[in-house]
């Protein structure tokens, strides 16, 4: 079997020295989750902290990126700053046509530079450049400079952090060309503590296609699929906010700290109503002919005489729930005051939203004091919730400085542990629908909801054993280690079948067996599984708020007992 | 009559890049596609609107006048023929395009001119794309 060659520049931002290597014995990984864990575990120190210069931050490309329809994700893993263990986060818009253009398939980003800097890679190699004018600037105002500035107009990506990163928040972001992100678990306080503000990826460089009798008919089968079939039609329709009625009515609405799990105004911030109220259009990442991105008009008034202002801001079910449901916002122009705030600070919105929810509860009940959250703030609270999230950032206190660290760092200082709503120190995504979804986030390698799709486990195993929901979890997230290796978007997993990933990736000369591909999911169950022990994880150490168990869910009320016996039957079987 | 490519709404444009990628692989044999005949790019980020770079099937076409070596041919009906064997690669044809829409391959040392095959119509989701004949408006 021919083996493909692994192109990686491993970039060293102290002494401004790239590393090129080529390497065949990579090819087995495909590329993204299992490329990307691999170069970590070679790369990655356990002894080391989160931000620490040595850590390095991986992005791995994958080898249909962009050359087949709605494969356009870019896998980067770090250790997270946020949970201390494996991170990794999925990020689409331009990045893959970018590095496939600049014909490199990973990344490895190391060392601290000694000033402020963005990196230029391209079809002439990797420039370190002065970002000395950017520091302190919000994700668009770097994004606006460095379209000025960078070559490769039309086709580049431009990753940027805000002011968030900087900081060391250890829930920022990375911004990817403005609407998609590196959202999750604070990859954007590693690019901070390595003075990376930014890289822009560009490239233009010819790839032939070897077998045309192949690969055509092989792309246009699946285009036709994803194109004129219903399966991927709700996520260009409404996109993912499609989610907030029915969530809503089957109680299963992450509201108000998760006090309530069904919320009142859930109608006038439904997709619905984005739709129809606010949508401008929708668009797309690079190769993917759904286009799910949705982009809404959100205007303000500014002075008197009819002075508006406008932006086109990215709307969808993670940020309605989490500046929206949970911090009981009742329109859509509050939610979009605080995705605008979100976005410029350069934060990660889920992970923001639930730290909100729980300083609101937390000063509610007295546990905190207004002298040390510095402003009133409350539910359906705009005002006050941007005054917070400012502070997020800004950390003027000890009690900022706490919160920056996260949800659950904060109230193992000030209290309210039962109500920090994380699951292995990373905040809950927008679903409670039950136990699935609490187990699937808290053993998931990531602990990211997205990891096994417990929330959809609930949904497909109701009234299921306990076991047998661990084994779907298990089994989930094998499967999806496959297709994030391939850099497909989950959203499309009904179109990449087995079947349709082995035509797809044969067609381009990759020959795999339906064999291969469950032993690569397995193997890199494994190797997640391997990294994580080694930065930490500990299933003893996982907790789970009393507020899941309280506020009423999909399934009902959740029991400790349940929770239990899956966890435990998880080990029995993970060991 | 023949027809030629328009842009019938860009607005409605995703940016998908389906139609670059149909151009590419369809003319070029080429994954890239930055071998298109077609842009769609941005200009000034995802917050702007796409913008649309066709050829736009001139007739008596500037690019196939100026071509000496039977490469270019004017086509009926607007637009050019391209008898890729007989190009030498001079790229006269890219400078002598009016609105820059022709471009040069440098790794294959061809012009890459649109032969409004309409292959990436075929591929628009949103029908940004239409192959229509000519009119003298």
């Amino acid at each position: 079997m021919n083996k493909r060659s692994i192109r990686i520049f491993d970039i060293n931002l102290a002494t401004q020295q790239v590393e090129v290597s080529h390497r065949e014995d990579l090819d087995h990984y495909l590329g993204g989750t299992g490329l990307a864990a691999k170069l970590f575990s070679e790369t990655m120190d356990p002894a080391l902290d989160a931000l620490h210069p040595d850590q390095p931050v991986i992005l791995a490309n994958g080898p249909l990126n962009t050359i087949f329809p709605v494969v356009t994700k870019v896998v980067a893993v770090f250790r997270s700053p946020l949970t201390g263990e494996y991170g990794e986060s999925h990020a689409g818009m331009r990045l893959g046509l970018a590095m496939r253009g600049a014909g490199v398939d990973a990344l490895i980003l190391r060392g601290k530079a000694d000033k402020p800097t963005y990196l230029v890679i391209g079809p002439q190699g990797v420039k370190f450049k002065d970002a000395s004018a950017l520091w302190g600037l919000g994700c668009g105002e770097t994004g606006t400079i460095l379209r000025r500035i960078a070559p490769g107009r039309g086709h580049r990506s431009c990753i940027r952090i805000g002011p968030s990163g900087e900081k060391a928040v250890a829930f920022a972001g990375v911004n990817v060309d403005t609407y998609r992100h590196f959202g999750r678990l604070g990859m954007g306080a590693v690019f901070g503590s390595k003075n990376l503000k930014a890289a822009v990826i560009y490239g233009d460089r010819d790839e032939s296609i070897q077998n045309m009798k192949a690969y055509r008919p092989t792309y246009e089968k699946i285009y036709q699929k994803v194109v004129n079939t219903d399966l991927m039609e709700k996520y260009h329709d409404l996109g993912t906010s499609i989610n907030v009625i029915p969530l809503n009515e089957l109680k299963a609405l992450p509201t108000r700290n998760l006090q309530q799990s069904s919320f009142e105004a859930a109608e006038a911030i439904s997709g619905e109503t984005f739709a129809e109220k606010t949508l401008l259009r929708q668009v797309a990442c690079s190769g993917c002919p759904i286009g799910c991105i949705h982009l809404g008009l959100f205007r303000e008034e500014f002075g008197k005489s009819h002075e508006y202002k406008f932006q086109s801001l990215s709307y969808d079910h993670e940020l309605i729930f989490a500046l929206g449901s949970y911090l009981g916002m009742s329109t859509t122009q509050k939610i979009y005051q605080l995705i605008d705030e979100v976005e410029q600070l350069g934060l990660d919105a889920i992970t923001a939203g639930v730290a909100l929810g729980w300083v609101i509860e937390a000063l509610d009940t007295g546990i905190i004091r207004k002298e040390e959250v510095l402003t009133p703030v409350a539910f359906d609270d705009p005002e006050g919730c941007k005054k917070v999230l400012g502070n997020m950032v800004q950390q003027p206190n000890d009690f900022y400085r706490t919160l920056a660290k996260g949800t659950e760092a904060a109230a193992e200082v000030y209290g309210g542990m039962e109500f920090a709503m994380t699951m292995g120190k990373h905040e809950m995504a927008g679903y409670h629908t039950g136990h699935a979804n609490l187990v699937g986030m808290a053993v998931g390698s990531r602990h990211s909801h997205l990891d096994n799709a417990g929330y959809s486990v609930d949904q497909k195993h109701r009234d299921q054993d306990p076991k047998t929901l661990v084994e779907a979890l298990v089994q989930e997230e094998k499967q999806r280690n496959v297709l994030t290796s391939l850099c497909i978007c989950l959203f499309a997993r009904s179109i990449y079948d087995t079947e349709t990933v082995l035509e797809a990736l044969n067609s381009v000369g990759i020959e795999r067996s339906a064999a291969d591909l469950e032993a690569l999911g397995e193997e890199i169950y494994a190797l997640k599984n391997d990294l994580r022990h080694q930065l930490g994880f500990d299933l003893d150490n996982l907790r789970f708020a009393d507020r899941f168990f309280e506020t009423p869910s999909l399934s009902g009320q959740l029991s400790r007992k349940v929770l239990d016996e899956m966890l435990e039957y998880y080990q029995s079987i993970t060991k | 009559m023949e027809k030629i490519l328009k842009v019938a709404d860009i607005d409605r444009c995703i940016g998908c890049y389906s139609c670059m990628l149909a151009c590419s692989r369809t003319l070029r044999k080429s994954f890239a596609p930055s071998r298109a005949s077609l842009q769609i790019h941005t200009a000034g980020g995802f917050q702007s609107k796409f913008v649309a770079e066709i050829c736009r099937g001139c007739d008596n076409a500037p690019c196939a006048l100026v071509c000496k070596y039977g490469a270019l041919i004017v086509r009926e009906g607007g637009g050019v023929k391209f008898k890729e064997d007989k190009c030498v690669g001079c790229g006269e044809c890219v400078e002598a395009c009016i609105i820059d829409v022709l471009h040069f391959d440098e790794d294959r040392k061809k012009s890459m001119p649109c032969i409004q095959c309409g292959s990436c119509v075929r591929f628009c989701p949103h029908e940004v794309l239409a192959m229509e004949v000519k009119t003298d408006e």
